[in-house]
């Protein structure tokens, strides 16, 4: 027999601290999957967040930075301009830390075209710290901090980030996925590489969007969470390619 | 004789750096150091180097994080509200043991305050420089030449401790010119090697992390415990002080920076009416030189810390003198600069109210 | 033939892989705990496994090892 599927050398045997059913841990294996399978992990440089994901160094196998929280993008855009072509370096962020906290950064790296590469996890909520208001908690979606659900009068709408940044010219790429059933993981898994591959080929910034999902955090089992996701996310998140240079023509 | 050059502070200091192996700079405009950005905007495309002009102090701290962490030698310069700024990430580069420069061109404050030369950063520079227990090492050159001087030592320090290093100066040393040489170039130089930086694996060894956190408190504790061994090293062996006509002084003057240099002339003022003043000028700020100001106080009668500031560096001037003798302050802020006659009055004044023979 | 393993100390009892197996041959342990606490999932049907991966391929924990 012949082995079909097994755990990528691109993770480190450490076993996450994540919670059961936790997407993080899907998006992990894809990107190191996706490392390993276009040959870069030797020489990737990943940097994490502030939040849920901050231990991500311990899982993946190659050299990483611990950024400040929502700094991330500048981190990478410093180490970045230092390697050169010569390693990628990969950013992983959650909800708060990209696009709250680090709003500027994420903008501003963008904006700039660095050539790196951006996982974005967007579970709508703060994990971390115990299920708070995130900058992508949905209208009426009730957290710690929204206990009678988010009132958009007070706390203000969620952001779209793909589709802020995908009015940003130094944007090469970016998509939104998901990770709730087996074949948009496989599509997911697409996304990461292609954004991946982007930075190999030099063509600038790109970000893969991750809807995911918080269990805990949520209150739900892990197969109702996926559902939620479902019925609640992906209407507001919208699942596709926001910016693709690749195919657009020259303007 | 190397040659000689008439330069700004805040662009000697650029070309110093760039003359030390510095081919990185990110930083965010502020008035009094933006010569130093605008230089570096210059030379750096010139020498294969990157200057970045960052989105904020913010990010332009965190993008020399990121630098450090895979090796570079790097700065960034700022003026003290964007140092406020800067302070967060300070502090996971000293929490991560990453070398870096930053440049302090001291102005007034509190708040945006003015855009005049000031000291009122002593404080932040030297007791609370981020959150968190850490040191960084601080160097207060007192002219242009110095500036040159430091900051290849700053640079070099700061790789061999793997510590933040800050070159504390103000709006005025930034803003004049003087004659300047830089160090003899012939030597090739060469840039330590860091085993540690994050620059991929290569397949040849464990991944380097690079990282300010412990959940384990004890191992947080044991980092911590480490690193302040290293801070006892650098207090042991990196103190730098000047000392003028200490030995005979009745007072001792204790000033850094530019006000030093106002200092000397209040003692050379003093001095010709035969009055016995003297002047210690801290050169490293953080170490602090409390040794000789501990040996000073046992033959003088009283200190006189004179600060661009209410009074912040007199306070390391107290506990170094640890009673032995009367701690004096006098200082202008907010922008305004100290003459030598005020110097000197407060200096009468102190000699008079300090009494008899010790 | 095909073969699916559980590598039960991973394992963090999501469930995931169960709602997703085409051929509902995966369960939560009812009777096993691992260290952690969780009861890890199992095949209570190995003869029927066909070997196409979905189950490792949502498990967040990389806990499962599929040969065929």
């Amino acid at each position: 027999m012949a082995v079909v599927f097994e755990k990528t050398r691109g993770l480190t045997d450490a076993i996450t601290h994540y919670c059961p059913g936790c997407g993080h841990g899907i998006v992990h294996r894809l990107v190191a999957e996706s490392l390993v399978e276009l040959d870069v992990l030797e020489k990737t440089v990943g940097v994490c967040p502030v939040g849920c994901s901050v231990m991500a160094y311990d899982y993946f196998n190659c050299d990483f930075i611990e950024a400040p929280h929502g700094r991330a993008p500048a981190v990478a855009t410093g180490a970045k301009r230092v390697l050169g072509d010569k390693n990628i370096v990969f950013t992983y962020q959650g909800d708060g830390d990209l696009a709250a906290i680090g709003t500027a950064e994420t903008v501003h790296s963008a904006t700039r075209g660095e050539n790196i590469t951006i996982i974005f996890i967007n579970n709508a909520i703060y994990g971390m710290t115990g299920g708070q208001m995130a900058p992508t908690t949905l209208p009426g979606q009730v957290t710690q901090t929204t206990p009678y659900g988010r009132d958009v009068k007070t706390a203000g709408y969620p952001v779209r980030v793909c589709e802020m940044l995908s009015t940003l010219d130094g944007v090469y790429y970016a998509e939104r996925v998901t990770v709730d059933s087996v074949p948009h993981i496989n599509a997911a898994k697409a996304a990461i590489k292609k954004a991946f591959q982007n930075q190999i080929d030099g063509k600038g910034f790109s970000i893969v969007e991750v809807v995911s999902n918080c269990p805990t955090n949520w209150g739900l089992s892990p197969a109702e969470s996926m559902q939620w996701l479902r019925d609640n996310m992906l209407p507001y998140y919208p699942l596709g390619v926001y910016k693709d240079k690749d195919k657009e023509g020259t303007k | 004789m190397s040659q000689q050059y008439m330069m700004k502070g805040n662009e000697a200091l650029a070309e110093a750096a760039l003359r030390a192996g510095c081919r990185y700079f990110f930083g965010y405009p502020i008035t009094p150091q933006t010569e130093l950005s605008a230089y570096m905007s210059k030379r750096m495309p010139k020498i294969g180097g990157t200057f970045l002009q960052a989105e904020s102090e913010i990010a332009a701290i965190n993008m020399v994080l990121g630098a450090s962490s895979v090796g570079a030698r790097v700065m960034t310069s700022s003026s003290s509200p964007g140092i406020s700024l800067k302070t967060e990430g300070i502090s996971y580069i000293a929490g991560s043991d990453l070398p870096c420069l930053i440049v302090n061109v001291q102005r007034g404050g509190p708040g945006l305050g003015g855009i005049q030369p000031s000291q009122a950063d002593y404080y932040q520079a030297t007791k609370a420089p981020g959150h968190g227990d850490l040191h960084i090492l601080v160097f207060a050159p007192a002219s242009i030449q110095e500036i040159v001087d430091l900051t290849g030592r700053a640079f070099d320090k700061a790789d061999h401790y793997r510590m933040p290093a800050m070159l504390l100066a103000d709006g005025a040393l930034g803003q004049m010119m003087e004659p300047i040489s830089f160090p003899d170039e012939s030597e090739e130089m060469k840039l330590p090697e860091k085993p540690w930086a994050a620059t991929g694996t290569e397949g040849k060894r464990k991944p380097n992390i690079i990282n300010s956190l412990y959940l384990n408190p004890n191992k947080l504790e044991d980092s911590v415990r480490a690193r302040f061994e290293r801070y006892e090293t650098i207090r042991k062996n990196e103190v730098l002080y000047e000392e003028m006509m200490t030995e005979d002084a009745d007072l001792v003057l204790v000033a850094y920076g530019i006000t030093s240099r106002i200092c000397k002339t209040a003692v050379k003022k003093a001095r010709a009416e035969g009055i016995k003043l003297g002047l210690i000028r801290p050169v490293t700020l953080w170490p602090f030189p409390e040794e000789v100001i501990s040996r000073t106080a046992e033959h003088v009668k009283a200190f006189l810390s004179v600060e661009m500031s209410m009074g912040q560096m007199v306070d390391d001037v107290r506990l170094a003198v640890n009673g032995k003798c009367p701690v004096r302050f006098f200082g202008r802020t907010g922008g305004v600069i100290p003459t030598p006659d005020e110097v000197f009055d407060a200096a009468k004044d102190v000699l008079a109210s300090a009494g008899g023979d010790k | 033939m095909a073969k699916t393993t559980i590598n039960a100390d991973r394992c963090k009892g999501c469930g995931l892989c169960t709602t997703v197996c085409p051929k509902k041959i995966l369960q939560l342990s009812k009777t096993v705990l691992n260290a952690k606490g969780y009861n890890p999932a199992e095949v209570i049907d190995m003869s029927s496994c066909i070997g196409c991966a979905m189950c490792a391929k949502t498990c967040p924990d990389c806990a499962i090892t599929v040969e065929k």
